[in-house]
């Protein structure tokens, strides 16, 4: 970071001529991660966690939330420190910022969710390398203001919670019959001679659900076709 | 558990990548030729190597319950292991500062290969969760530890090299367009941890 920009005082945001709070470029924040700029489809953030807690739709939403409150906080306070964070050394800053974040969430989710703790076991710590939030954070809050890196944060959170879901969705659905632990499917069906798919239960098929919805979502939005 | 079966099960059945797909934000970002997929992987090895043992240390003699008996009598009962996440992350990153510094003093050619690879291995996940796992798996001994975390590093290796060597091959070939690049390695990346699932039945 230059001289120049460090003599700047850290609130000198609140001065500047005020644009709206949810004007046209900070709806773009919020509304890009959600398909343009996916963070798992098109920026290949984020995919560990991803793939691994989608066997049932309730980890997958009390992650999203933890998400979307870490990035969401750590992203208002890099934004803060920002101009007095020393280049060298912001690897190990962010990762403090956020590692300190992560287990505040652990500590509240062992406290009022115990089990869905105990299912989500060393995800949550790894929320700390995903790198969803330390992609953000370098990327974004590093050059821009508060408001700005909130939406970000919470944009990215949500496009990144939408395929958590999505992909959550058709698993639990189709390889156990449920929906949020609800038996979906009903009893006749199997009677029937339905069975489960259990091979969607098992960790690869989460790897081809998630293929299989880039797959969808390109051919929809060819400007993401990429050139081989 | 002795060293040879404990080095052979980290290879294969709990192959990080396709047991537990940590680490798969720079496998996907570095696989796209052999030769960065190669460095990337030795780099891996390194830093798990290093940073298993000594967090196993960290959390045998400060963080785990009751760990600070050495200390004295009256220590007998703190349990610091809230701590775990940002210790190990801090000795995950200073380590690979470290390492940085080290090959740009004593092999600048390597050094200058690796490139931007050394210090994204401080956010790869596979890296924190090998000390995590470690935690979880209560081994005997620091010999132990760094056995896991060397082990797991080589799976790596072998997974990354696996694939960046598929991507090579496959950019011949005529896949649908949407498919192109990120939708068929996840696919092959799936393909793939189904075949590693065969190893789960041996038992050595």
């Amino acid at each position: 970071m230059s001289a120049k920009k460090s003599k700047k005082p850290i609130f000198l945001f609140l001065a500047k001529e005020r644009e709206p709070l949810f004007s046209k470029k900070n709806r773009a924040l919020l509304k890009d991660p959600l398909d343009d700029n996916n963070p798992i489809t098109v920026q290949v953030l984020g995919i560990c966690s991803a793939l691994a807690i989608t066997v049932q739709l309730k980890p997958a939403v009390v992650m999203t939330l933890s998400v979307i409150a870490v990035m969401a906080a750590s992203n208002v306070i890099v934004s803060l420190l920002r101009n007095l964070i020393p280049n060298r050394i912001r690897i190990i800053v962010q990762l403090v910022v956020v590692a300190s974040m992560v287990i505040l969430v652990d500590q509240v989710l062992r406290a009022y969710a115990y089990d869905v703790s105990k299912q989500l076991s060393i995800f949550v710590g790894l929320i700390i390398t995903n790198c969803i939030v330390m992609g953000r954070l370098e990327a974004f809050a590093l050059g821009n203001g508060v408001w700005r890196s909130f939406l970000d944060g919470v944009g990215n959170a949500l496009g990144y919670g939408m395929m958590l879901i999505l992909v959550a969705f058709f698993r639990e659905l189709f390889g156990s019959g449920k929906l949020y632990g609800y038996q979906v499917i009903p009893e006749a069906l199997y009677e029937m001679g339905y069975v489960n798919n259990g091979f969607m239960l098992l960790s690869p098929m989460a790897l081809i659900t998630v293929g299989l919805i880039i797959w969808f979502q390109r051919a929809r939005n060819r400007k993401l076709i990429e050139k081989n | 558990m002795d060293y040879v079966n404990l080095f052979v099960r980290s290879i294969f059945i709990e192959n990080m990548i396709f047991a537990y797909f940590l680490g798969m934000c720079s496998y996907l970002a570095v696989s796209k030729t052999v030769k960065t997929a190669m460095g990337m992987g030795l780099a891996v090895i390194f830093v798990l190597s290093i940073t298993v043992p000594i967090n196993y240390l960290l959390d045998n003699y400060l963080l785990r319950p009751g760990a600070l008996v050495w200390l004295g009598d009256g220590y007998q009962n703190i349990d610091l292991s809230f701590l775990s996440f940002i210790m190990f992350i801090a000795v995950i990153a200073s380590m690979v500062q470290l390492v940085e510094m080290i090959i740009e003093k004593f092999a600048p050619p390597l050094y200058g290969a690796l490139g931007i690879f050394l210090p994204l291995i401080a956010v790869n996940c596979a890296i924190l969760g090998g000390s995590l796992f470690m935690q979880q798996k209560d081994f005997a001994g620091i010999g132990e530890s760094a056995i896991y975390g060397f082990g797991s590093g080589i799976g790596w290796l072998l997974a990354i090299l696996a694939i960046a060597a598929i991507r090579e091959k496959i950019a011949y070939s005529n896949i649908p367009a949407p498919l192109r690049g990120l939708g068929i390695t996840f696919i092959i990346t799936g393909l793939m941890a189904i075949g590693f699932m065969s190893f789960m039945g041996i038992k050595i």
